[in-house]
């Protein structure tokens, strides 16, 4: 691996663990299952992603 | 039933025979490569033992043991910092590799030719196929909070050796089992939460009081925790005002989210951050300022208040609004500090002058929190050796999130054993400051009066080896953080941060930046406490409605804004109270309610475990079931030991009751003091305050009992019919493929470059690059 190769793998890592891909992971989904109706867009889906927290709520440890 | 136990628990099955007869289902689709790995190739792989790898273990195992032997046999004048970061990660190496591969052969036995909750039931949203390494930090983000900053460093005035070895046994043979355990289990049942697992395994009794215990156990930890905020943030104007401009950050931050960039959570955080780091900055010239102090100079009283309503306030606001952007932040923090905290104690190396086992192990009137060490440092030290609140975010979030069935150990078992390491680098941060600041800062008000020359005379007169503390040293260090006070500072944190503000200084900044880097730990552990205090206040709001719902339907509608609002007003009204009185406890408050807590997270860790080896036992896998049964046995002695101390302890400083009748004595002999309290209103407080402590101390003994009793009953049962109901969802067939640990061995890589290699139209969907 190189030096850059390594940096984007960090950097790939990091927004993972801060949770930034989660709108690609559903996007990959929904090509996967070949969803008749359109995916939601990005601002649709963060939105929908919050609002469905207000519902679900997760614990935070001590 | 009957029926049900005759397919699945037949006499003397082991776990084996029965997940053999899922091979009919879990069928290899011929079109795709395999979805696990041939047991064979893996088995030659791990049993091949080559001398580099031969090598390689014994280097650590003979690394590690003189680590353990520096630490615990030599006995110099100080030790050095870095064998506590040897002998943990060494053990930690050596327990990830034998006895967590032990478990997953003999008692787990994972398939990773079934199918994940994350992709049989794959909504792309809270079912998702996530990464192993993406899915490791999200885990230990949720799990790692303030308690194993806190606990270490109370725990240190009985030494350092009881409590490293503690951390670092207690997360090998219980914290990290228990953990890996539950995940495993929950995983198995498509992500079911702890409270519905122990419903379905231990019945309606054992369940009821289960649920009941949790709720409670959250009330109080929230509360404790936010009794250590208020602690750091009391008579500290530079500390309010930058922890007060985490939430005006928080809302920018939600806001930009929402309108401006959604899904740039990494480009926010860094925003977040910045504004974050000017807020400690600015705090420090606020402080200075004549009304800066009018401001934020508050008491504690007003403190506490100020948690409460901002409690209320974020657990009805939108989530988007206020909790998620204060969650990213305090990821980014906990992420980027933990490592820079690692990173500085390795280059630093500070030497340790504390003894190896102190004056207070064997007395119970330790000023710090009170007791002996068996059993009050299995309680004070929770988090980061073994944390029964895991179970809750180790059943539920991460379980619907895992890839391959192999991955949990390496998520479950490794994620608890980076939250050890965490425990062991605030330890050795508190071990590193003077240890007559240490007892000046942690004793209470009560025992110090809060100034510099009662500080001086109480930890002088304790008659410590080594300990002399003048009060140039108190005022001095007091300077150097930018505090006006640092006496009595208890809950640990402020202690952490004054052990962190020198590693750091000598690493980065010099003493110039010790104010910097002290506020700097403030803020990040009240940051995380915050967190909690929001997410832990919303998740009981919505147990809580569940539970009334039974009774009156109309709370389970959780979207009914008078609904939520009374609940939320009930759950905060609970650890206010709580918080309120350890706040204006004339006896200290940290000292009489950390127990409390640490009993508190132990007793559902007991319940957790109960709850597995419950599961285990109707799996049939009795040979195997020490390896819940042990760490059960254990936190189950503990914490019921630990409780009827704190019920029938005749010795005051120790039992709640000896102290509540003492003062009701005194009340009635009509006395107008009486120790630590110095008005009748106050001893009228201690009376009311060890009563409800007391009372708590039942409850949750009275429950956990009831809890361990009934899988107690469900393993027996399950032992005299070999086996019980199988609660497990049906094996689906997998049709993902990804290695196991945090690097592919060969024969997984090759396996990876197979399904790399399929043509992109027959993959099944993935997430990762």
């Amino acid at each position: 691996m190189t030096v850059l190769e390594r940096a984007r793998h960090a950097v790939w890592l990091f927004k993972g663990v801060m949770g930034e891909n989660a709108y690609q992971a559903y996007l990959d989904h929904h090509a996967a299952t070949h969803e008749s109706e359109p995916p939601m867009t990005e601002k649709a889906f963060w939105r929908d992603k919050t609002d469905r927290q207000d519902a679900n709520p997760e614990g935070r440890c001590c | 039933m009957s029926e049900h136990r005759n397919n699945h628990g037949q006499a003397g099955r082991t776990p084996a025979d029965r997940d053999g007869q899922d091979a009919d289902v879990l069928v290899q689709d011929p079109d795709l490569p395999p979805t696990a790995l041939d047991p064979a190739i893996a088995e030659a792989e791990e049993g091949r033992w080559t001398p580099a790898k031969i090598a390689l273990w014994v280097g650590i195992a003979l690394l590690g043991g003189f680590s353990w032997t520096m630490l615990a046999l030599v006995r110099g004048e100080t030790v050095n910092a870095i064998w506590f970061v040897f002998a943990a990660v060494c053990t930690y190496f050596i327990a990830y590799r034998f006895y967590s591969k032990f478990i997953e052969r003999k008692l787990l036995q994972p398939d990773d030719r079934r199918a994940t909750p994350a992709e049989y039931k794959a909504d792309g949203k809270d079912y998702a196929a996530t990464d192993r390494r993406v899915l490791y930090g999200h885990h230990f983000a949720a799990i790692a909070g303030a308690g194993p900053l806190v606990g270490p460093v109370l725990a240190a005035q009985m030494g350092y050796l009881p409590g490293t070895l503690w951390i670092i046994f207690g997360v090998i043979a219980a914290g990290a089992v228990q953990d890996y355990l539950v995940m495993f289990f929950s995983m198995r049942r498509g992500g079911r939460s702890l409270g519905q697992m122990a419903r379905e395994e231990l019945g309606l009794i054992g369940g009821t009081a289960a649920l009941i215990a949790t709720l409670a156990i959250m009330i109080i930890i929230v509360a404790i925790l936010a009794l250590v905020v208020v602690n750091a943030l009391g008579e500290s104007p530079w500390g309010v005002f930058s922890v007060a401009m985490t939430i005006p950050i928080a809302l920018f931050m939600g806001v930009y989210l929402r309108y401006l960039r959604p899904g740039k959570v990494t480009e926010v955080s860094i925003i977040g951050f910045v504004l974050l780091m000017l807020a400690i900055i600015a705090g420090g010239w606020i402080g200075e300022t004549e009304w800066g102090v009018a401001i934020f100079g508050l008491d504690r009283v007003a403190i506490a208040w100020g948690i409460i309503i901002y409690g209320f306030i974020a657990a009805v606001l939108p989530v988007w609004l206020l909790l998620a952007p204060r969650d990213y932040l305090s990821t980014f923090m906990k992420i980027g500090t933990i490592v820079m905290l690692a990173v500085a104690i390795i280059i630093t190396r500070p030497e340790i002058s504390v003894p190896a086992v102190s004056e207070f192990a064997s007395r119970s009137d330790g000023p710090v929190v009170p007791g002996t060490l068996f059993p009050f440092l299995f309680v004070t030290i929770a988090c980061g050796a073994l944390s029964g609140f895991h179970a809750l975010i180790a059943s539920g979030t991460t379980p619907k999130m895992i890839q391959k069935e192999r991955q949990t150990r390496f998520i479950g078992y490794g994620g608890m054993l980076m939250e050890s390491f965490v425990a062991i680098m605030a330890l050795v941060a508190a071990l590193s400051i003077d240890r007559g600041i240490y007892f000046a800062m942690n004793s209470s008000m009560a025992a110090t009066g809060g100034t510099i020359e009662g500080a001086v005379a109480f930890v002088n007169g304790l008659g410590l080896a080594g300990v002399n503390l003048t009060p140039e040293m108190l005022s001095q260090l007091a300077n150097n953080v930018g505090e006006e006070s640092i006496v009595s500072r208890t809950g640990g944190a402020p202690t952490l941060a004054v052990g962190i503000a020198q590693i750091m200084q000598s690493f980065i900044g010099g003493s110039g930046m010790m104010a910097f880097w002290y506020h700097f730990a403030i803020m990040f552990e009240a940051l995380f406490i915050l967190t909690a205090v929001d997410a832990g206040t919303r998740v009981a709001r919505f147990m809580l409605q569940d539970s009334i719902g039974n009774f009156i339907p109309k709370f389970r509608d959780t979207s009914w804004r008078t609904g939520a609002w009374i609940c939320t007003a009930i759950m905060v009204a609970g650890w206010g109270a709580i918080l309120i009185m350890g706040v204006t406890d004339p006896l200290g408050g940290i000292n009489t309610l950390f127990p409390l807590f640490g009993i508190a997270n132990q007793l559902l860790a007991a319940i957790a475990l109960a709850v597995c080896m419950a599961i285990c036992a109707r799996k049939g896998a009795f040979k195997y079931l020490w390896i819940p049964a042990l760490p059960l046995a254990f936190a189950a002695v503990v914490t019921i030991s630990a409780s009827f101390l704190k019920i029938f302890s005749p010795v005051p400083s120790v039992g709640y009751w000896a102290n509540h009748f003492a003062f009701r004595d005194a009340l009635a002999a009509g006395e107008q003091s009486f120790g630590a309290a110095a008005s009748v209103e106050a001893m009228e407080a201690v009376v009311r305050n060890t009563f409800i402590q007391g009372v708590l101390s039942i409850v949750f003994v009275t429950l956990a009992l009831i809890v361990i009793t009934t899988a107690v009953v469900a393993s027996v049962k399950a032992y005299r019919n070999g086996g019980g109901p199988n609660t497990e969802d049906k094996a689906v067939p997998s049709r993902i493929y990804a290695p196991s640990g945090l690097i592919a061995t060969p024969a997984e890589k090759d396996l990876e470059k197979q399904w790399d290699a399929l043509p992109a139209a027959q993959k099944p969907a993935r997430t990762g690059h």
